[in-house]
């Protein structure tokens, strides 16, 4: 039920997708920070539209999947409610025409990204790669931040279109480097480019829905979204081409490397998403109008395929409790259906006609034939990364749909009719473009526009006629059949190699690295935060009389006291006497029940001074301030054991110097506040205004709730976050009692 | 600590104290009283009456949801401030008033009381959350 949302959003977009290809803008811009330059704005060009329609197409058909798929977890809201959450996220960052805008829905994606993931937070495994993922894309977040604030100092504003119209302000500056630096390690970690992608694999824990909408058809996308975003501004750059090429190829050989001897089917997937991500950086990074054009079919093509690939393994996984390619075999048998979609899905993963991967992988042999430079070598690591993803794919629908016939503990069966309705439409929409690409040429070509303007879409063509590119095509599917072949000694070489030359454990690494910041942080708290709570309070106070006494110059404090003790009426004397006697009897009390009650002494003659000093509102509460504080002092001195060892001499007599400095410091203050000043006061803005803006005639408390509400919001807040805080801690003392 | 007196004392108290809560909460806006010293008094409410009969007790009265309160209060607090913003100021918990009128009597209202009764929510949830505890530790 819940795909309906996004489905009509689907069609909302699809119906402006004429008013975007005339050119027309749609723009949505509510003031937000506006002093600073930031808007909360959209804009739906050519690009956003490509990636919104993407976005909520796809997860329309997910979240039919999903209502199915998730019937078996528990609390499933909050699934559907982190995937709305993300969905939201994702809409937001491709239509922001504001970079702070963008920035926010960045980080949504990330922290749904992190619930979804971390969904099954009962397994050890889910918990760790939810952190890393978090971790990394949180980083690269806010890498993504300073980046893009640096990007902006030149235009004193942080809109998207400010740098795209005009980008020399940006491109001459000094911060261009760091800028552009930090701006890609954003976008490199999102979209799981080496050296960041081990997050990507680890994701795979996340239920199956989210692999196939997060983690290969979208958020992994909003890295690439980024950079084609920002590719007119820095196309003529050496550093964005080059940075861009050359982690792109590494990426795409590497994901299709890793790829090879994996045996989990979710991980498979995960392998070849790095890949095809690096192709996509690769393409943009080459900036013809070739790549560019074959980055945004590939872009479609992978997402189709891709989420299609992960619904089928949650399926397969979800009915025969598996996805090891080990375990799995002979299903064609069980699962016609789920096979011929998958099948499809797997032609259109290794570029086979008539699916519109061919067409994707044709554009993307022509676009590395005519790269502007290293042509060979990026086309040699292309065509072995594509045939690597021959020999998956061959691997991939043989181990599971062929192979050895396995014991299955419950007979294997064709999945329910809603887990295949999400797998068929992308299929059918991928085989039907494949035959038909010019039906979207409309959509890629107002895209096109936004990433590489100047320049026009290379027409879509499933059949080029007899070329070097169909050859080269052909040599791949070839090489993929032939390493198929030979595929129990290709899987030996390539786990040996692996495991003896290649093994980066960079994520093993990743956690050692957050282990060593740990115990230095672990550190660093046990110096400061010693758990003495005396020390603490002595901390306090010392701090707060020396800073005290450092404002003093400023303020012009003088040392001269007019003290007149006549005319001070009875009450105040008698308050001030109590309040010396509580005092002292504080000092003296041989117990500490005494002491505390002394203490509430003290209190009740400070409320009798507020009170002669019509200071009502601070008497009422101070009165039931110190009434607490005395009922549940007593409450915990009950416990205590007796006054058995007083403090010794040395510690009382620092403990004296410390409070009688306070004291004085304190009380030269108050002295002061009484003395004419020259400082304007804060006092009279609120007695001018509080009756005639606030309407009250209670300044203290028009202060509290009207002009100064934001802080009061967060003192209570405070408030809640003590309470939970001092709950907890007392819980988990009942709880090691109960357990001792 | 559990006598007689001290029972039917806080038994009648309660009532009390939480009506007069709400009159300290109403008032503050133009005599001394307001959210914070109504949120005590409103929580000490319970705190007695948890004192006289215990805490097992007082945790089954109907009110006695302090974590829900806190949230609430904070809720209230925070919506306070988007009405402001709804009715086009240009920052958050900008005050806005009005005043109901029924015959002679008449109720001046404004999202500043609102505010203050979210103060009052959050400060009472928290007082009763923390010193049942507190007290269900003791026993």
């Amino acid at each position: 039920m819940l795909g309906i949302v996004p489905a009509s959003l689907f069609f909302v977009f699809l119906s402006k997708i004429p008013a975007v290809g005339r050119g027309d803008a749609f723009k949505e811009v509510y003031p937000w920070l506006s002093d600073l330059g930031i808007g909360f704005s959209f804009n739906l060009d050519g690009l956003s539209m490509f990636f919104a329609l993407l976005v909520t197409g796809v997860g329309a058909l997910i979240m039919i999947y999903a209502g199915y798929y998730m019937r078996s977890y528990q609390k499933t809201n909050r699934f559907f409610g982190y995937l709305v959450f993300f969905m939201a996220g994702m809409l937001g960052l491709v239509t922001a025409s504001d970079w702070i805008t963008l920035f926010m829905f960045w980080e949504f994606t990330s922290i749904s990204s992190f619930m979804l993931i971390g969904f099954k937070h009962e397994k050890t495994a889910a918990r760790e790669a939810a952190l890393q993922a978090l971790l990394i894309t949180g980083g690269g977040g806010l890498a993504l931040l300073a980046g893009l604030i640096m990007m902006s100092l030149p235009y004193h504003s942080f809109s998207i279109e400010a740098v795209i119209n005009d980008p020399q302000p940006f491109l001459q500056s000094s911060l261009f480097v760091p800028a552009t630096i930090l701006i890609l390690i954003g976008a490199f970690t999102k979209s799981a480019i080496f050296p960041f992608h081990f997050w990507l694999p680890g994701a795979m824990q996340a239920p199956s829905p989210v692999s196939a909408f997060l983690h290969s058809a979208t958020m992994v996308k909003a890295g690439i979204y980024l950079l084609a975003r920002l590719h007119p501004v820095m196309e003529s750059q050496e550093l964005w081409i080059y940075t861009l090429s050359v982690f792109g190829v590494v990426t795409m050989f590497v994901g299709a490397w890793f790829a090879l001897a994996q045996q989990d089917l979710k991980k498979i997937l995960a392998y070849t998403t790095v890949s095809a991500l690096g192709t996509m950086v690769l393409l943009i990074g080459t900036s013809t109008a070739y790549s560019v054009t074959a980055a945004l079919v590939f872009l479609l093509v992978h997402a189709f395929y891709k989420a299609t690939l992960f619904m089928m393994a949650g399926n397969i996984e979800k009915i025969t409790g598996t996805r090891d390619m080990n375990q799995l075999g002979q299903l064609n048998r069980f699962m016609p259906v789920a096979t011929v979609i998958s099948l499809l899905a797997l032609l259109s993963m290794s570029g086979i006609p008539p699916m519109i991967g061919f067409i994707g992988k044709e554009l993307m042999y022509e676009a590395k034939l005519n790269a502007p430079a290293a042509g060979n070598f990026i086309l040699l690591t292309g065509f072995l990364a594509n045939a690597f993803t021959v020999f998956v794919s061959l691997r991939f629908a043989y181990g599971v749909f062929w192979g050895k016939k396995q014991d299955f503990k419950k007979q294997p069966h064709e999945p329910d009719v809603s887990l295949l309705v999400g797998p068929a439409v992308l299929v059918f929409i991928s085989l039907l473009l494949g035959i038909f690409p010019n039906q979207i040429a409309g959509l890629l070509g107002s895209a096109f526009q936004s990433v590489l303007p100047g320049e026009t879409l290379i027409k879509l063509k499933l059949w080029h006629g007899f070329n070097e590119i169909l050859l080269l095509s052909f040599l791949t599917v070839l090489l993929g059949v032939v390493m198929f072949v030979y595929r129990k000694a290709i899987i030996r070489i390539v786990c040996y190699l692996n495991s003896n030359y290649f093994n980066l454990k960079l994520s093993q690494r990743f956690f050692t690295g957050i282990d060593v910041f740990l115990n230095l942080t672990k550190k660093k708290t046990a110096v400061v935060q010693h758990g003495y709570h005396r020390f603490y309070l002595m901390t306090i106070f010392i701090a707060a009389a020396l800073l005290l006494i450092l404002t003093m110059p400023a303020v012009d404090f003088q040392f001269d006291f007019d003290l007149k003790f006549d005319g001070l009426s009875f009450f105040v004397m008698l308050a001030a006497i109590m309040i010396i006697a509580g005092s002292i009897a504080v000092i003296v009390a041989q117990s500490r029940l005494v002491a505390l009650i002394a203490t509430g002494f003290v209190g009740i003659g400070i409320t009798i001074v507020f009170v002669l000093y019509s200071g009502v509102d601070l008497a009422i509460t101070m009165v039931m301030v110190e009434t607490l504080t005395v009922v549940l002092g007593a409450m915990v001195v009950y416990h205590l054991p007796k006054y058995l060892n007083y403090s010794g001499v040395g510690s009382r007599i620092r403990d004296g110097i410390v409070a009688v400095f306070f004291g004085f410091v304190m009380g030269f203050l108050a002295l002061q506040t009484s003395k004419p000043t020259t400082l304007t006061k804060i006092s009279d803005y609120f007695v001018e205004n509080s009756y005639t803006k606030a309407f009250g005639e209670n300044i203290v408390n028009v202060i509290l709730v009207d002009f100064r509400a934001l802080d009061t919001l967060g003192e209570i807040v405070v408030l809640a976050l003590a309470a939970i805080g001092i709950v907890s801690l007392l819980k988990l003392n009942a709880q090691k009692k109960s357990s001792r | 600590m559990k006598t007689e007196i001290l029972k039917i004392a806080a038994a009648h108290l309660k009532p009390f104290l939480l009506i007069l809560s709400l009159v300290v909460l109403y008032r503050g806006h133009n005599e001394p009283g307001g959210g914070f010293i109504a949120g005590l008094l409103a929580g000490m409410a319970y705190v007695i009456y948890a004192g006289a009969f215990g805490v097992s007790k007082a945790k089954q009265l109907r009110l006695a949801k302090p974590m829900f309160f806190m949230g609430f209060g904070i809720g209230i607090a925070l919506f306070s401030g988007m009405i402001g913003l709804m009715n086009g100021a240009d920052s958050i918990f900008t005050g806005v008033w009005t005043t109901l009128t029924f015959g002679d009597f008449s109720l001046k209202l404004g999202t500043p009381l609102l505010f203050d009764l979210g103060v009052y929510l959050t400060v009472a949830g928290m007082l009763v959350k923390v010193i049942f505890t507190v007290m269900e530790e003791d026993v």
